[in-house]
């Protein structure tokens, strides 16, 4: 089996050597799911035929038009697609250096890009004739795309959800309730996004029949990393031509914060073989990278094995996982997509941490110069850009996602900020 | 090469009856109780031992063998510590079978080779590693082999006839059926049909097939290794440690008592059943 034995060559080979550049970033995944060593399918056996089953309908769904038809009715006239690309005039005054583009999402119905997601897995969900959608969230914004969709095709859905989350989410998790999704607190760990993942996991186990599993991010056993970024590279395709509609080029960088993941590699994989294009993922550096308070799973963490697939994870030295902190519930989250590994690795994408503090800061400077009230997610790639425009010459452009509206964050900024918002 | 698993299917052939398999996590509640309770399993009437090795995300386990793997982890258990207990066990005992049972990373990142060989050294003679599917056998599977670990491989409801001859290729030393689709520690199985689906594995393969998921009694055990070349016991003999716990966490007098005695029950049950 000469492919095994290239496999576990390559296993090996990276403690020696970092990957060959390939001629193309866009190939991956191959046939077993890996984007380089990364990605695959370490899933228990009784999930095995499940996800083999999903690959097979998502295959085919691929090759049908109508399912692509599908999409993209619901995407314009239930999403709000395309969403616009929008020059940031009194930002990039303010900042004094390279032009600045937001892709915004957070325009999108349920205000973030998970919703490009969640109608294409339903789709997805209705073909293979599943009746009964399950989900975990961390911010609950994925968790309330899912509801929505779910009460959308008509589909009963169980919402997993860290029992911390659901105490400092609470908006999102009375608009999971109103769209009629049950929610299921988990307790678990630190009641966090990989805890409920886990129980996701251990329900979807349970009722292998009629469920169908909507992951949430670009992370889990294959096919999720590869549907999930298909369906949200929506998000990089409509920006290079908005780009080249307003600009008559391509953009110098592309920015988004990663937690699994899904809205980078959204925008950046379109972009991936554009290699004038540099590319910036921002990870949660929480309270510092010293400690174990932060979500910077490519900037510290190394590569193991979770929720089926092989990637970077903050993990200690006998490969428990880490809870690890962010001030955002969605950026959250030990773990990382495969994809996202494979980048890093290969260098194609360049990976940061931003602190609590700068994501904050960078939250309050976008509401005071473009009176937009973004999440916490995005803030952090704000706070990237903040450091990065100024040194830049005034000809270069930016593009950053604007993946999610700060609706749901006020309350934890407050608190953040030292505001009672109770007494206000 | 035939291993202590192979060995000990072979004799339990001869007695006409289905073995009992216990799991039991290491470290749980500490490592002192824990390898006490694992030193005292043959006696008592443990066919063969399963040890969980603690993982902070285990993914297939129920709520009894969850706690069971945090009790351990908060205790300090470590990939490393839970193979110094099975050399600890092969002082004293050369002939019951050892199957480390758990979950991918710590392995990983302990490295694959390294804990191949020290497990070896240690007296473990199989393991089930619940995410590794035959798709990733060139990850562990075949270098165990090579080092004359059994990889024991689960075989579920879900594993249709297309499935099967996937999931056997490269198991060794028995296969395990589980007997329910979910996660340990579920709802009982119906011995009819865990014997129906274990008579149509057993045409395709001549390794033995162990069940389990769901067994809490000498009564289930019986009715299920009637079907079956043995039976897994789990989260019941961890649900004894956690009915015996102080507030502080630590185990009562007799805990270890308790658990044997459970054992004991159960081994009753295995052994009342002639194959025939």
């Amino acid at each position: 089996m000469p492919h095994m034995r290239n496999c576990q060559t390559r296993v090996r080979n990276y403690v020696l050597s970092k990957p060959i550049e390939p001629n193309s970033f866009k190939t991956g995944p191959d046939e077993e799911g890996h984007f380089g060593i990364f990605g695959g399918r370490y899933v228990a056996e009784t999930l095995m035929p499940l996800i083999l089953d999903l690959e097979k309908h998502y295959t085919a769904a691929k090759k049908d038009p109508s399912f692509q038809a599908e999409v993209d009715y619901l995407n314009k006239h239930y999403t709000g697609r395309p969403s616009p690309l929008y020059f940031a005039e009194s930002l990039t005054e303010e900042l004094g250096g390279a032009k600045i583009y937001f892709k915004r999402d957070e325009l999108n119905h349920t205000g973030s890009h998970k919703i490009n997601n969640c109608l294409g897995q339903i789709l997805l969900a209705k073909r293979m004739g599943k009746t009964r959608i399950i989900a975990e969230t961390g911010a609950g914004q994925h968790g309330v795309a899912a509801a929505t969709v779910a009460a959308k095709f008509g589909f009963p859905c169980v919402v997993y959800m860290g029992k911390t989350d659901v105490e400092r989410q609470s908006p999102n998790v009375f608009r999971m309730r109103l769209l009629g999704a049950e929610i299921v607190p988990v307790t678990a760990g630190a009641g966090t996004l990989k805890d409920a993942m886990n129980e996701a996991l251990r329900d979807w186990v349970t009722n292998v029949e009629d469920t169908y599993y909507l992951i949430g991010t670009a992370a889990g056993p294959h096919p999720y990393p590869e549907l999930v970024r298909d369906f949200q590279s929506v998000i990089g395709t409509e920006c290079k031509e908005q780009m080249l509609e307003a600009e008559g080029r391509l953009p110098d960088m592309l920015v988004a914060s990663v937690g699994g993941g899904s809205n980078a590699i959204g925008l950046f994989h379109p972009f991936l073989d554009d290699k004038e294009v540099e590319i910036i993922g921002v990870e949660a550096g929480g309270r510092g990278l010293e400690g174990e308070e932060h979500c910077a799973s490519l900037s510290a963490g190394k590569p193991g094995v979770l929720h089926g697939n092989r990637t970077f994870l903050l993990q200690d030295d006998d490969g428990q996982i880490l809870e690890g902190h962010s001030i955002s519930a969605g950026l959250d989250y030990p773990g990382i997509g495969p994809e996202h590994s494979y980048l890093r690795d290969t260098g194609r994408v360049e990976y940061v941490p931003i602190m609590d503090t700068e994501a904050l800061e960078a939250f309050q400077l976008l509401c005071r110069t473009e009176g937009i009230i973004p999440a916490l997610e995005p803030s952090h790639a704000l706070a990237e850009v903040v450091k990065r425009a100024p040194k830049m010459s005034k000809d270069k452009i930016i593009v950053m996602n604007l993946c999610g509206r700060g609706d749901k964050d006020v309350f934890t900024v407050g608190k953040a900020l030292g505001v009672d918002m109770e007494t206000e | 090469m035939k291993t202590r698993i192979d060995t000990r299917f072979e004799a339990l052939k001869v007695e006409g009856r289905p073995g009992l398999v216990t799991f039991i996590m290491a470290g749980d509640p500490n490592m002192e109780a824990s390898q006490e309770i694992l030193n005292g399993l043959p006696a008592a009437g443990a066919d063969l031992i399963e040890i969980g090795m603690p993982f902070s995300d285990p993914m297939a386990d129920g709520p009894s063998i969850q706690l069971a793997g945090q009790r351990a982890l908060k205790g300090g258990q470590t990939l490393a510590k839970t193979l110094a207990m099975v050399a600890n066990f092969r002082k004293t005992d050369s002939e019951t079978p050892i199957i480390l049972m758990g979950y991918y990373n710590p392995i990983y990142i302990y490295g694959n080779e390294k804990f191949l060989k020290d497990a070896s050294d240690a007296g473990v003679d199989g393991l089930i590693i619940v995410d590794l599917p035959p798709e990733a056998d060139h990850e562990l599977c075949i270098p165990a082999m090579d080092h004359g670990i059994n990889f024991i491989r689960l075989a579920t409801p879900t594993t249709d006839a297309n499935r099967l001859p996937k999931v056997l290729e490269n198991t060794s030393g028995f296969l395990y059926y589980v007997s329910i689709t979910g996660i340990t520690g579920a709802a009982a199985p119906d011995p009819d049909r865990v014997a129906k689906a274990v008579s149509a594995i057993k045409q395709k393969t001549d390794i033995p097939v162990a069940v389990g998921f769901g067994v809490k009694t000498a009564q289930q055990a019986a009715d299920i290794g009637k079907g079956a070349d043995a039976v897994v016991v789990g989260s019941a003999l961890v649900s004894v440690i956690l009915d015996n716990l102080d507030e502080a966490g630590n185990p009562k007098a007799g805990t270890t008592k308790a658990v044997l005695d459970l054992v004991s029950d159960l081994a009753s049950g295995v052994q009342s059943v002639k194959h025939g």
